[in-house]
């Protein structure tokens, strides 16, 4: 194929858009109306999994170890770890593929912080001694909550760990919330795509269908299955990528207003809430849209033009 | 000689032996038991003028339609310029048609281009240079009489001046044949003399032109070579003939 006419078909698909302008405007109208659909419930989703995910990270476990001042009935001697040993073991958590952070307290730096909260500056008066001696521990953050129980059972099999804390509602609770985010909106989001493939198919379908005529004429005169295919694919790959690209900017602008007005009236809840900020969101919704959006016009425009092809 | 220099000689025979069009007992069944066309046997010749003419489904529309190989055939042969339509690939049939001029009596012209667009389309699909689409395609509105129209719209022309258009896009590849099914039919009597001596003066420059049509007037005083068709067969086929009313 000669260049000029590559370079013709492409310039035909642009004409086309102009030429049955009422069809492309109703075509980019519900590309974007389901794109923005998809854009707008996948934004909402990806912040409730960001809150979820943000409370998941401060779900933490506690790991306490046996010293000269403890009286576990199970406690027997040689199980008193050495400085070194906690070191090791400390090492042996954070290399954990479910840990996500390691912080260690000793029981000097406990007291030397607990003391003054909670007795004043003069905390030290009265204490000869540090009562909070032996309560060094390991707090372990998770990266994944699902995964505590198998992490509290093998911290509970070192012999040298005392007692373990972790709370089995809140890791259960989170994870559940955040098994049902996922399965709810990958559900939706798939409703979602596929409605907005058949709708959107079906008004290719139509604005092809409505030129048969025209497909007809050029097969009679001799053109090629690809010279007749080209300018309505390239016509469907461009309606598909405007239908794209309105929603997107539609979504941008519209999630920072929200986020600015959720942020500044409600400012009490930007304590526990965290909410992503655009770029995240659009890291994944961008390529998304234009992805859907122009595949959608590339395929529905070959599959229909396809069946008007035979004559 | 290499395989495409001999597949040409071997068309060129066929079309001296049998004519540019040749339909050897051709039948056509469609898919709802009806039979179009049974055993037809037609020669037409290299720059020969014909009519075919017939009742509503005498098979005239169906002939035209084998010719253009949109349909094939159920049974028998059909060759046009030496090719045998039934062994015609998918992927072959656009550059057969090239050589095919076809006109019908709806037009045909895509309506939201212009006269000279309407035109040079059937020259992109060729690939011919822009250069020489500048140069032919007002060359062959001059020729249909419309050299003063190429920017109009054509759902601003008349029904006789859009088949002018739709001629001049059937010609402008200097085809072998022309196929115009009914280009009289929706024209009025002075548009539709135009057109037929538009055919004629095509015809003397050496393109095979073969007119289905209803227009008995028109036939009878041109004395060409009449096909007359009747239930899918040929009942008469006369040079120099007249449209008889076979009822």
């Amino acid at each position: 194929m000669k260049i000029s006419t590559f370079l013709y078909t492409i310039r035909q698909g642009v004409s086309n858009i102009f030429r049955n302008k009422w069809y492309s405007l109703a075509s980019v109208a519900t590309i974007s109306a389901c794109l923005f659909l998809f854009g707008l419930f996948y934004a909402i989703v990806a912040n409730f999994q960001h809150i979820v995910t943000t409370a998941e990270k401060a779900v933490s476990v506690t790991v306490f170890f046996h010293d000269e001042m403890d009286f576990c009935e199970s406690h027997t001697e040689g199980q008193i770890p050495s400085d070194e040993r906690i070191a090791q073991i400390g090492q042996m958590i954070g290399a954990r593929s479910e840990v996500a952070e390691v912080k260690y307290y000793d029981d000097d730096e406990i007291w030397a912080t607990f003391g003054p909260d909670y007795f004043g500056e003069d905390y030290a008066v009265g204490f000869s001694e540090n009562p909070l001696a032996g309560e060094n521990n390991y707090e372990v953050f998770l990266s994944d909550v699902s995964k505590q129980d198998a992490l509290v059972t093998w911290l509970q099999s070192i012999p040298e760990v005392r007692k373990v804390n972790y709370s089995t509602v809140t890791a259960s609770t989170l994870s559940g919330v955040n098994l049902l985010i996922a399965y709810v909106s990958m559900g939706i989001i798939v409703i979602l795509l596929a409605v907005s493939i058949f709708l959107i198919s079906n008004t290719v379908a139509i604005g092809i269908s409505v030129r048969k005529e025209e497909i007809n004429i050029m097969k009679y005169i001799g053109a090629t299955d690809f010279f007749v295919r080209a300018p309505f694919v390239i016509e469907g790959m461009l309606i598909g990528l405007i239908g794209a690209g309105v929603p997107l900017l539609f979504v941008y602008f519209g999630y920072n207003y929200v986020l600015g007005y959720v942020v500044e009236s409600f400012s009490i809840l930007s304590g526990f809430l965290a909410f992503l900020p655009v770029e995240t969101i659009f890291e994944f919704l961008t390529p998304a849209s234009l992805l859907v959006g122009v595949g959608i016009g590339f395929l529905g425009s070959i599959s229909t033009v396809r069946k008007h092809l035979h004559v | 000689m290499s395989k495409r220099e001999y597949l040409r000689k071997k068309r060129e025979q066929m079309i001296e032996e049998k004519g540019i069009i040749y339909l050897d007992n051709v039948s056509k069944t469609y898919s709802s038991g009806s039979p179009a066309l049974n055993g037809v046997t037609l020669s037409i010749m290299r720059g020969e003028f014909v009519f075919i003419v017939g009742d509503s489904g005498s098979g005239k529309s169906t002939l035209i339609k084998l010719l253009l190989r949109e349909l094939t055939a159920s049974g028998g042969s059909v060759y046009v310029m030496g090719n045998d339509l039934a062994k015609l690939r998918h992927r072959k049939i656009p550059r057969f048609r090239r050589n095919l001029g076809v006109v019908f009596q709806d037009f045909r012209l895509l309506k939201d281009r212009n006269v000279y667009e309407n035109v040079a389309f059937a020259q992109r699909i060729v690939e011919t240079p822009t250069k020489e689409i500048r140069r032919n395609v007002p060359a062959i509105l001059a020729t249909v009489g419309l050299a003063g129209k190429y920017k109009a719209k054509t759902t601003q022309l008349s029904g006789g001046e859009q088949q002018r258009v739709a001629l001049a896009r059937a010609l402008v590849n200097n085809p072998s044949i022309l196929l115009a099914d009914e280009p009289t039919g929706n024209l009025d009597p002075k548009n539709s003399w135009e057109i037929m001596k538009l055919l004629e003066e095509i015809n003397e420059g050496g393109t095979t032109v073969v007119v289905v049509t209803h227009n008995r007037e028109i036939v009878n005083a041109m004395h060409k070579r009449v096909i007359t068709m009747k239930k899918g067969v040929i009942v008469n086929d006369e040079e120099e003939g007249e449209y008889i009313d076979e009822d």
